[in-house]
């Protein structure tokens, strides 16, 4: 929403588009961050429990946020074309309940979300909203693959 | 080193591991494709951020800590994956420079009780800065094949 933290209303659930595996983004993802047989040979992960190469399970968290910025970004982009100073997204503190539900192959397409959940003034930096969403990753077959609850600042209105 | 399995986890036990330096180039290059937001890419927006100065992006701390799980000791077990994450709190920015090292703690073990061939064990991960700050928290059971399973993952 690119909203300021008032704006913000519990309940509001946002799309923010939808990503495809491709193996070669999958093998550089993995030989950086997560170099596990299962996510960097075919051979290997056929072996495995896995059954297929597929995406470490890092990758796809770093989708959703690429997708979460990206999101932000064009509402801040229209905000500042109608004149307007958008909000700043603010750090993330963290996140629960993170749930890799199935594994992510190559080729598959997961379009992601967030819900809203919860929202208040942070007690340290009073110029700062705390707010929690749900998040989700569906593939192309309707099925969820992903999720956690995320709680990051928010700036409020000047 | 023989591989280990679930079998050879065992709760209290404790282990200290690796070593990231952290580099400007990463932190950028990371932001870009994953988390474009000024206070990862900008030395003068990050300063006027919550962050203080140029930091990575929380993902890419988790990224960089996955790297050391992998390197550290995952590569070296019958590693079948991880269901999940309980919870991970980003306690401080990880700064370009920054050299971190982790530190972890089995918390308990259970076999799977749907499949046999398999088994969980929870742990407390904390990443490290230079100076000994804990700059991530994180929980979380990983998947190890049993000893006699012959898994290949």
């Amino acid at each position: 929403m690119s909203v300021y933290f008032e704006e913000i209303e519990v309940g509001t659930e946002e799309l923010y588009g939808s990503f495809t595996f491709t193996e070669e983004h999958i093998i550089r993802f993995a030989t950086a961050f997560d170099p596990q047989a299962f996510h960097l040979d075919h051979t290997a992960a056929e072996a495995s429990h896995f059954g297929a190469l597929c995406a470490s399970g890092w990758h796809t968290a770093s989708i959703w946020m690429k997708l979460y910025v990206q999101h932000h970004q064009k509402l801040q982009m229209a905000a500042r074309q109608r004149g307007e100073t958008p909000a700043e997204l603010g750090p993330g503190l963290g996140f629960k309940n993170l749930k890799w539900i199935k594994p992510v192959y190559v080729g598959d397409r997961l379009s992601y979300g967030s819900k809203i959940t919860a929202k208040r003034i942070s007690e340290h930096r009073p110029r700062w909203g705390v707010v929690t969403c749900d998040n989700w990753a569906v593939n192309q077959n309707g099925i969820t693959v992903f999720e956690f609850s995320a709680t990051v600042m928010r700036e409020r209105r000047p | 080193m023989p591989r280990l399995t679930f079998e050879d986890f065992k709760p209290g036990t404790a282990m200290t591991y690796g070593r990231y330096a952290v580099t400007l180039d990463e932190i950028r290059a990371y932001a870009s494709e994953y988390d474009p937001q000024p206070m990862h890419l900008d030395a003068e927006a990050a300063q006027r951020s919550l962050l203080g100065g140029l930091a990575a992006s929380g993902w890419h701390s988790c990224c960089m800590m996955m790297r050391m799980l992998t390197d550290g000791f995952l590569t070296n077990t019958s590693c079948m994956g991880a269901p999940g994450v309980d919870e991970v709190r980003w306690l401080k920015p990880v700064f370009p420079g920054d050299v971190l090292s982790m530190r972890h703690t089995v918390i308990s073990v259970r076999a799977s009780q749907s499949k046999p061939d398999r088994g969980f064990v929870s742990f407390h991960f904390e990443m490290l800065n230079q100076n000994g700050d804990v700059v991530l928290d994180q929980r979380n059971a990983i998947m190890f094949a049993l000893k006699d399973m012959g898994a290949v993952a």
